[in-house]
């Protein structure tokens, strides 16, 4: 078996409503993220959202996708089209196959 | 400032007579015909549309659409807020105005539009702003209200009172390539009850708090596709036909049959370069009333009250971010020039070398610019400058940092820079990033910023210069 810590999970994360173009002007994108954190636990979607952070934003306006620590104010998260406060919200533990969705809530009209 | 605008309509909204039981008109029976014979419909249902007020708020992208299916629907009044007036720039996604009607009261034009579709509603004209003091009021006479503004302070307060009046609120929102749309307060449930839920949500629910004012994107300043928020607005008056048809917004009586309430946000999303993209319409579970809300949740009548709202309490602009105002400038007057200065000391002094870069979205760009500009949008400078910056070649890696169009020869390493964007906010911010990078060569180099963008170069220099 291999190092625990080498293990990835096969998600797929999306977004919409404008956060996209800090993703490399992408919406959709297949991930292989690593199933544990760096203290060994289950990747959660707080691990997640940092790791995207980290290796998937292209535009360093981070502060557009966290704010003090936190999913910035006026972006919705869901997991498997869920609003994740219907499941534990960033303590959610990535499950292979999961879609993961941010969406910046909009205003105009 | 009401106007009502059909004779028929008998003085106060209370005194209306809601008649569910007589016989419909000939023209009523021709005129809607089609849509009463659909399954679940039939005469009942439409005499409960006959008997409904809708209040749109917002004539614009949204509410045009939704107004004319409502008014083909014949719900039987049918209020209109707006007070803004009719520009060309509108008429490409609301479609209810029209090029004579250019200068026009919103609300005016849309009813004009209305009536020929269908004469037999009640038109109510409200030409004026939906504000803290007036949206009681406003509200008040309505069975079910549309949210068709485009801010987030407005919307807050629309959903705050809809929770104090009970109201069932169908919200929309577009911008760019992207809309959404949610149904909220339905059925309408007291302000602070929990017992006995879940109850449907209220907008705060699902968006407690608004994105700081740098993130908010309006359709004046990200632009919009008319397709994308008619889609949102066709889909608003879809649902209130719906819930107005099939009585879903009055509560379950006892012993009634129902699916419970299940808060959906529709998403749509649509790519400009794929034929298919990875989704384009997805309908995304809600939470649903929330303990926590400050408007419908625990304890909220104490937070939230007419009285309050009338009083400035909460203030909306101010939880939204728009106190502030417009962000400053940062830059010091040496750093700045204006558009005619730029034109009189260095356009005109031919020999002097210069570089332009223009940091507009490149579709801005494609209209125009200054003569020999090269475009770098300002979001792809600054990845750019991020990616130098993690990989350690600040020099002499730097120059990649610019177009290649902008390379000068060895010994012109000092040819000013001149950075313009569209109103001149960006470009002192990318003013700051270059020489944080070191492209000013340690002063060496002027980089400068053209101070009120593009806008102030159209008032200033060419008149004639297609801003957008």
């Amino acid at each position: 078996m291999s190092d625990p810590k080498d293990q990835t999970i096969d998600i797929t994360v999306d977004f919409s409503g404008g956060l996209e173009i800090l993703f490399s002007n992408e919406k959709h994108h297949e991930l292989s993220v690593p199933a544990q954190d760096a203290e060994g636990k289950p990747a959660n979607v707080g691990f997640l959202i940092n790791y995207l952070c980290k290796t998937l934003m292209t535009d360093p306006r981070a502060d557009l996708f966290v704010l003090g620590g936190e999913l910035r104010p006026g972006i919705l998260c869901l997991i498997n089209d869920s609003d994740w406060e219907l499941e534990e919200e960033d303590a959610y533990v990535l499950q292979p196959g999961d879609n993961i969705l941010f969406i910046s809530t909009l205003h105009g009209g | 400032m009401n106007n009502e605008t059909n004779s028929s309509h008998n003085g106060s909204s209370s005194s209306v007579q809601r008649d569910t039981s007589r016989p419909l008109t000939e023209e009523e029976l021709d005129r809607y015909s089609r849509q009463m014979i659909v399954p679940g419909m039939g005469k009942e249902a439409q005499l409960r549309l006959l008997n409904a007020k809708v209040l749109i708020i917002g004539a614009g992208g949204l509410g045009c659409p939704a107004a004319q299916y409502i008014a083909g629907a014949g719900i039987g009044t049918i209020g209109v807020v707006d007070g803004d007036v009719v520009e060309r720039s509108n008429l490409h996604r609301q479609v209810g105005h029209s090029t004579s009607r250019i200068g026009q009261p919103k609300v005016l034009s849309l009813i004009t539009h209305l009536k020929e579709l269908n004469p037999l509603p009640t038109y109510i004209a409200h030409t004026e702003h939906i504000t803290p003091l007036n949206a009681a009021d406003l509200i008040s006479g309505y069975d079910l209200i549309l949210d068709c503004t485009d801010n987030p302070a407005t919307r807050y307060l629309i959903s705050d009172i809809c929770v104090l009046l009970c109201k069932p609120l169908v919200s929309a929102a577009s911008v760019q390539t992207s809309g959404q749309i949610i149904v909220l307060n339905c059925p309408p449930t007291p302000q602070g009850l929990l017992e006995g839920g879940p109850y449907p949500p209220c907008y705060r629910c699902c968006f407690k708090k608004p994105p700081p004012a740098n993130a908010q994107l309006s359709c004046g300043e990200a632009g919009i596709l008319g397709p994308v928020v008619g889609l949102m607005g066709v889909a608003q008056a879809g649902e209130a036909i719906k819930i107005l048809a099939s009585n879903l917004h009055i509560p379950p009586a006892e012993g009634e049959e129902r699916r419970p309430v299940e808060p959906t946000l529709l998403l749509y999303s649509y790519s400009l370069t794929s034929l298919m993209g990875p989704f384009t319409f997805r309908a995304l579970k809600m939470a649903p009333r929330k303990k926590s809300c400050f408007a419908c949740g625990e304890g909220s009548q104490e937070r939230l009250t007419l009285e309050g709202v009338k009083r400035g309490e909460p203030n909306y602009e101010f939880f939204c971010g728009l106190g502030a105002g417009p962000k400053q400038g940062v830059l010091k007057e040496e750093e700045r020039i204006s558009p005619r200065e730029f034109v009189e000391k260095v356009q005109t002094q031919k020999e002097g070398k210069y570089v332009v870069l223009d940091t507009r979205e490149k579709e801005h760009f494609s209209f125009g610019s200054i003569e020999g500009a090269v475009n770098l949008p300002f979001g792809k400078l600054l990845s750019k400058a991020a990616q130098l910056k993690r990989s350690g070649e600040m020099t002499p890696g730097v120059e990649d940092l610019l177009p290649p169009e902008t390379k000068v020869k060895d010994g012109e390493e000092d040819v000013p820079i001149y950075v313009v964007c569209r109103r001149g906010l960006d470009s002192q911010e990318a003013v700051e990033k270059l020489k944080e990078m070191g492209l000013d060569k340690g002063g060496k180099r002027k980089i400068v910023d053209i101070a009120g963008g593009m806008k102030a170069w159209k008032e200033q220099v060419d008149p004639s210069f297609p801003y957008l």
